[in-house]
């Protein structure tokens, strides 16, 4: 085993004041900026930065370095540090780490928490253990290499010496710092892969507080925002004669464009914003839904002015083809619904800000605070509770600016809470889109594909996976200028273009009178015989999910009154294919079942891994069948879950069955895949099951 | 401002409230029961769930006014240690993923229990109304089954 004592050591250690010993990794992304930025005594600061701490009385603590927004990275991430460590799960507590520029990406986003912490996790699990090892060895004088370390225990077999990692932490501390750890065998894990609840799980089912809106510090006051109505109205005259009555209001705050109410309690806090009388002035276009919809079938008519891909001669197919299928699918704008409406409590004085509230991007709430009210980075904190979902809309960072404004402004620590209306009315949406599908069809082939989309913003990247495999395609889109705003929201891109695209393969399938799973395994098997271009895809793995779902749910053999669709989908690293059942219940169709095949590679817990697949799966029909936001001069229609419309048990299926594909590989993304293909399969069902192709978004008004 | 005297998880609380101040926010500003959530303030998604002489409601639309002697139990106070068998169900089958509507969802569950000590697919269907973003659905229906086995093999 070697150590290296340079700056350039990945792995650090420090004994704590109790004797317990800490350990972090230092990310080699981040050395340059510790280089610059830490004073020359950083060691003293050192303490934050830690994945384990071990107590000498035992207790072990592993920090879970992302935040929890549901998608189960609180378990699973410790899960891996566990599973190197050596320590029994049922005795270790997690804790969310601070925000510190030591984690790295302490994000939550793009699937990305697992796959991108998997491999130092690890390490930090293994170089730990071996450092208990060694203190173990060398107190007892024995070779490291005659001990074993299991649940928190050192091992000496042939004596049978034991001594436990609290015990060996001070010694510990002493030791060096291995920078290769030796990795367990995968065949030895004794967590990973296996089924493991939620370490909150508990604290949920008693209603602990846990959440961002269980916020409680002494002297805070709870505020309430009136934000503007409408997209392209500004702040005029504000009368607050009448706030200022209500009974508890406190204080009254304007801020740029919005008006800051603060109260002893909520009810006080919505009655007194409530009661602002404001003038709101129209200074930009307020703008409608049904403009948007006109304009992106102007620009599709016309063409989109921006090439994706560009393989063949689509033109040439168009013209060999005896049928052209040319048809045009909607979607419309959403709002994330997350169930915890937003807040953020703000503590700013003197020059420094303490936040805590739900954000996907702790760092970015940071960076943004430090802009808008001139306070060094280095003077602010940002916590993190677990949250009530985030869906994307918490990877903006008004929330926990505005709260920080309030503050600022009002010399008070402050919780701001929103109503659902406001989360509604102020969100980052995911864009309404539409798109123009065209297919040039032999008698028994498809011969050119030609996929044009236009959105709200940017506009819309991607292509299907038959890109890749045909040998004429073409993708090209425009963006669609509007003042209503757009942002990420679960499985960006992929969660509407899976949708349309593998609606339209199934019409291709239909009118070919191919069998959607078989047709879909000659592009893959095409894909990797003979790409055309670049594939953006592992076409095996793409096989692998399609047959195993063929095989889960007995692909060919119907039973009697149900009907079936079928979808497929490749987004952040993994694959995910579905298979979905669905029956009339007068006359109306309902999702009883689905059956989901993933490869997503090595599955840390089964259990979390599984709910997420099912939960991606009932999200998807719960957008797939429900909400829409339409926008009318500028203010959104659909103001609260009245209108809203979400998914209900009665709507959700009975059973959703999920196999992942066995797999060696580092984890890939989960929380994202499986929502894609939702649509489409239930589409495709909805189709099988009444003939009906439904080309729009949400299907529930249209049945 | 006026006192009210409530019964809150068997025992006897005070508070002072505006009249129309909904049961959600005593029970979360004034007490300190921070485990009934605000999802919606218009009683459709159901994370306020609470019970109201062992009825399921939505303590956002609920005027404390009018709770007048009515005993009201929250999530705290479903069970001595969370040992309510829809928790234990909840926690065995790991129900939750981000866990903010859950409590609601198991005071729904536990009304439905009582009155429906078997309940069936379609019973279920019918009396959980709330709302999961997440899409814990098909385990929540689950969870609700097993808990049923457990209390009628009791």
């Amino acid at each position: 085993m070697k150590s290296i004592n340079s700056r350039r050591n990945f792995l650090k250690v420090t004994a704590l004041s109790g004797g317990g010993l800490l350990l972090s990794m230092v990310l080699p992304s981040f050395e340059a900026n510790a280089a610059t930025n830490v004073a020359p005594n950083a060691a003293a600061d050192f303490m934050p930065n830690i994945y384990i701490k071990i107590h000498a009385d035992g207790t072990i603590v592993l920090l879970a370095p992302n935040p929890e927004i549901g998608q189960g990275v609180k378990t699973s991430l410790p899960i891996i540090v566990a599973e190197e460590l050596g320590v029994d799960w049922k005795k270790i507590k997690v804790e969310l780490a601070p925000l510190d520029s030591r984690y790295g990406r302490q994000a939550a986003g793009g699937s990305g928490s697992v796959r991108g912490r998997f491999a130092e996790l690890r390490k930090m699990g293994a170089a730990a253990r071996e450092m208990f090892v060694n203190a173990a060895a060398q107190t007892w004088n024995v070779p490291a290499g005659e001990c074993t370390a299991e649940d928190g225990t050192v091992i000496h077999k042939s004596s049978g010496k034991k001594l436990s990692y609290g015990e060996l932490a001070a010694k510990a501390a002493t030791m060096e710092v291995p920078v290769n750890p030796t990795l367990k065998d995968p065949k030895d894990f004794k967590y990973i892969g296996t089924r493991i609840n939620d370490v909150d799980a508990h604290n949920i089912t008693t209603g602990k507080p846990l959440f961002g809106i269980d916020t409680r510090r002494e002297g805070m006051l709870f505020a309430m925002v009136a934000r503007s109505p409408a997209y392209g109205k500004t702040l005029g005259n504000v009368d607050e004669t009448a706030t200022r009555k209500v009974n508890g209001v406190k204080d009254v705050v304007k801020l740029k464009n919005s008006v800051a109410v603060l109260a002893t309690n909520t009810w006080a806090a919505k009655k007194g914003r409530d009661a602002l009388k404001i003038q709101w002035n129209a200074t930009e276009k307020l703008e409608n839904s049904s403009d948007h919809f006109a304009g992106f079938k102007e620009i599709l008519e016309k063409g989109p002015s921006t090439v994706g891909r560009n393989d063949g001669d689509i033109d040439v197919a168009k013209q060999n083809a005896t049928k052209i299928l040319d048809v045009y699918y909607e979607v419309p704008t959403l709002s994330h619904g997350q169930m915890e409406p937003l807040n953020f409590f703000a503590d700013v004085r003197d020059g420094k800000a303490e936040l805590f509230g739900p954000t996907q991007v702790p760092d970015g709430v940071r960076n943004d605070v430090a802009e808008k009210l001139g306070i060094p980075k280095e003077n602010i904190t940002v916590g993190t509770p677990r949250q009530g979902g985030g869906f994307g809309r918490k990877l903006m960072t008004d929330n926990g600016v505005e709260a920080a404004l309030i503050s600022a402004a009002a010399k008070s620590p402050v919780q701001v809470q929103w109503t659902r209306e406001d989360d509604m009315q102020n969100d980052f949406y995911r864009p309404a889109e539409m798109y123009r599908y065209r297919a040039a069809l032999s008698a028994t082939d498809l011969l050119a594909w030609h996929q044009s989309a236009v959105g709200i913003g940017r506009g819309i990247r991607g292509d299907s996976y038959v890109a890749g495999a045909m040998v004429n395609y073409r993708s090209d889109s425009q963006g669609f200028t509007s003042n209503t705003p757009t942002g990420w929201w679960r499985a960006p891109g992929a969660c509407t273009m899976a949708y349309v695209a593998e609606s339209f393969f199934d019409e291709v399938c239909v009118e070919l009178k191919k069998d959607p799973v078989a047709f879909r395994l000659d592009f893959f098997q095409k894909a990797k015989d003979a790409p055309v271009g670049r594939v953006g895809y592992d076409p095996t793995k793409y096989k692998a999910v399609v047959e195993l779902v063929a095989k889960m749910s007995n692909w060919g053999t119907t039973p009697a009154g149900v009907y079936r669709g079928f979808a497929t989908w490749f987004s952040f690293g993994s694959y995910a294919a579905q298979v979905v059942e669905v029956k009339l219940e007068n006359g109306k169709p309902r999702v009883v079942k689905v059956y989901c095949a993933v490869h997503c590679g090595r599955v840390i817990n089964l259990s979390g891994a599984e709910n997420q697949i099912q939960g991606a799966i009932v999200d998807g029909i719960n957008h797939a069948m429900f909400p829409k936001v339409t926008f009318v001069d500028g203010a959104v229609k659909e103001t609260n879950f009245n209108t809203y419309r979400f998914l209900r048990m009665e709507n959700a299926p009975l059973d959703i069955e999920v196999k992942f594909v066995e797999s060696d590989e580092a984890p890939t993304g989960l929380g994202e895949p499986a929502l894609p293909p939702v649509a489409a399969a239930v589409g495709n069902a909805i189709y099988a099951a009444t003939g009906k192709r439904l080309r729009k978004l949400p299907f529930a008004e249209q049945l | 401002m006026a006192k009210y005297a409530l019964s809150i998880n068997g025992k006897p609380m005070s508070v002072e409230a505006e009249a129309d101040t909904p049961l959600l926010w005593v029970l979360r500003d004034n007490l300190n029961l921070v485990g009934t959530k605000f999802g919606c303030g218009v009683a459709q998604c159901g994370a306020c769930t609470v019970h109201l002489n062992g009825e399921a409601i939505r303590s956002c639309v609920l005027p404390v006014s009018a709770v007048g002697n009515s005993k009201v139990v929250t999530i705290e106070g479903l069970s001595e240690t969370g040992n309510h068998p829809l928790q234990k169900a909840w926690e065995e089958l790991d129900v939750s993923q981000c866990g903010y509507c859950q409590a609601g969802q198991i005071m729904a569950a536990s009304a439905l229990l009582k009155s429906t000590p078997n309940p069936t697919d379609q019973q279920i269907d019918e009396s959980i109304t709330n709302i999961c973003r997440c899409g814990t659905q098909v385990r929540i229906r689950k969870a609700i089954h097993l808990a049923a086995k457990q209390l009628n093999t009791k």
